[in-house]
């Protein structure tokens, strides 16, 4: 995995060297470990400091909106089908993007590792199969497989599903995942349990809304919780706001989560607010076998009309 | 919504044309029975604040 660095480098000077691209945008190192950041490389020289480990978990179509110039842009599986959406919905034109496909092996969970180790993490070095941690006195290996985000060790899109250039061959997407148990843990509890689990869920939000702005599917202008006339929603910590906060945020993502897990990564809290976006998935798949991002040619199901859409609830 | 912990029938949906006046009454009728079953709604209340 750790090669894909020279090759993310070598594609991006390139691009940037002919005058196909007027930037790339990747990953770059850090300032703290396991927190890499989105860069944007204007110049050959620039593509010198893209690099990829496990922890490029940020999702980069998020920074495509609205974009006017021609693009170059690092995607693993995940990011490829939420810049798919972006096509989809007129954020971004096809012919302005050179997608740089990654294929993904997962991306770590740092309150993972994290909350293994016994003091402050100075240094994390990754090797082709884990992680080693290293602070003040501690030296601990993980293996990755231990360690990876929740979506990732559920994820069954690795490889991007679109793509101009590749920086390895694909990697062997993951059979037989269970990707919706958490969905239907809830689903089997009764109103007031599911009332009570999200209640606790919730509690410790702070509505700093890090998951809205991680999120590439919230472009809007202006966000409805940033809106004051109208005043949609409160904007303290009331239980009654944060739960209005995050459901609707949810439901904007309906027929278009990917479930690249942006959201969660930037909870300050570590909310898990991904078992929303899934219970919306999960009806998407079940209703109308679909699945977000996995072609530019189809319209998503909340766009067009068939005669045999769902209609039940409708009395 | 019943997902999140609303009772099931507090939620209703129909489709009801501006001509079909007696279904909107028998709609109207049967939502409100339903609902009134189910108590007084205590998820979503908000207090007001409390001031010494």
């Amino acid at each position: 995995m750790l090669s894909y660095t020279e090759k993310i480098r070598e594609i991006a000077g390139r691009l940037l060297a002919s005058g196909a691209v007027d930037m790339v945008i990747g990953f770059r190192q850090g300032t703290i470990p396991m927190m890499n950041e989105p860069h944007f490389a204007k110049t050959p020289a620039e593509a010198a400091k893209l690099m990829w480990d496990s922890h490029c978990g940020i999702n980069l179509a998020n920074y495509l909106t609205d974009r006017k110039e021609r693009i170059g842009i690092v995607a693993k599986g995940c990011d490829s089908r939420n810049i798919v959406t972006h096509i989809i919905e007129n954020k971004i034109k096809r012919e302005q993007l050179v997608v740089i496909g990654v294929p993904c092996r997962g991306m770590v969970d740092k309150r993972k590792i994290a909350m293994k180790c016994p003091g402050e993490i100075t240094e994390v070095i990754e090797n082709e199969t884990g992680l080693t941690a290293k602070g003040n006195g501690f030296s601990q290996a993980f293996e990755k497989k231990d360690v990876l985000q929740h979506n990732c060790s559920l994820c069954i899109h690795r490889n991007p599903v679109i793509h101009d250039e590749m920086v390895a061959p694909p990697v062997e997407e993951q059979k037989d995942v269970d990707r919706y148990a958490d969905v239907r843990a809830v689903e089997a509890m009764n109103p007031e349990q599911r009332w009570k689990y999200f209640e606790d869920l919730l509690s410790p939000c702070v509505r700093c809304h890090a998951c809205r702005n991680a999120c590439p599917l919230c472009y809007c202008p202006t966000c409805f919780v940033d809106e004051s006339r109208p005043q949609w929603v409160g904007k303290g910590q009331d239980a009654s706001d944060v739960r209005t906060f995050h459901f609707l945020r949810a439901y904007h993502c309906a027929g278009r989560c990917t479930d690249c897990g942006a959201c969660e990564r930037a909870c300050p809290v570590g909310i898990n607010m991904r078992v929303f976006t899934k219970k919306l998935e999960k009806d998407c798949l079940d209703l109308f076998g679909w699945e977000a991002g996995l072609s530019p040619e189809v319209r998503p199901p909340l766009d067009v009309y068939r005669p045999n859409d769902p209609n039940d609830f409708i009395k | 919504m019943e997902h999140m912990g609303i009772e099931p029938g507090r939620l209703q949906f129909s489709w009801i044309s501006s001509a079909e006046s007696t279904k909107f009454v028998e709609v109207v009728t049967q939502v409100t029975q339903a609902v009134k079953a189910l108590g007084p709604n205590t998820n979503f209340t908000k207090k007001l604040a409390e001031v010494a």
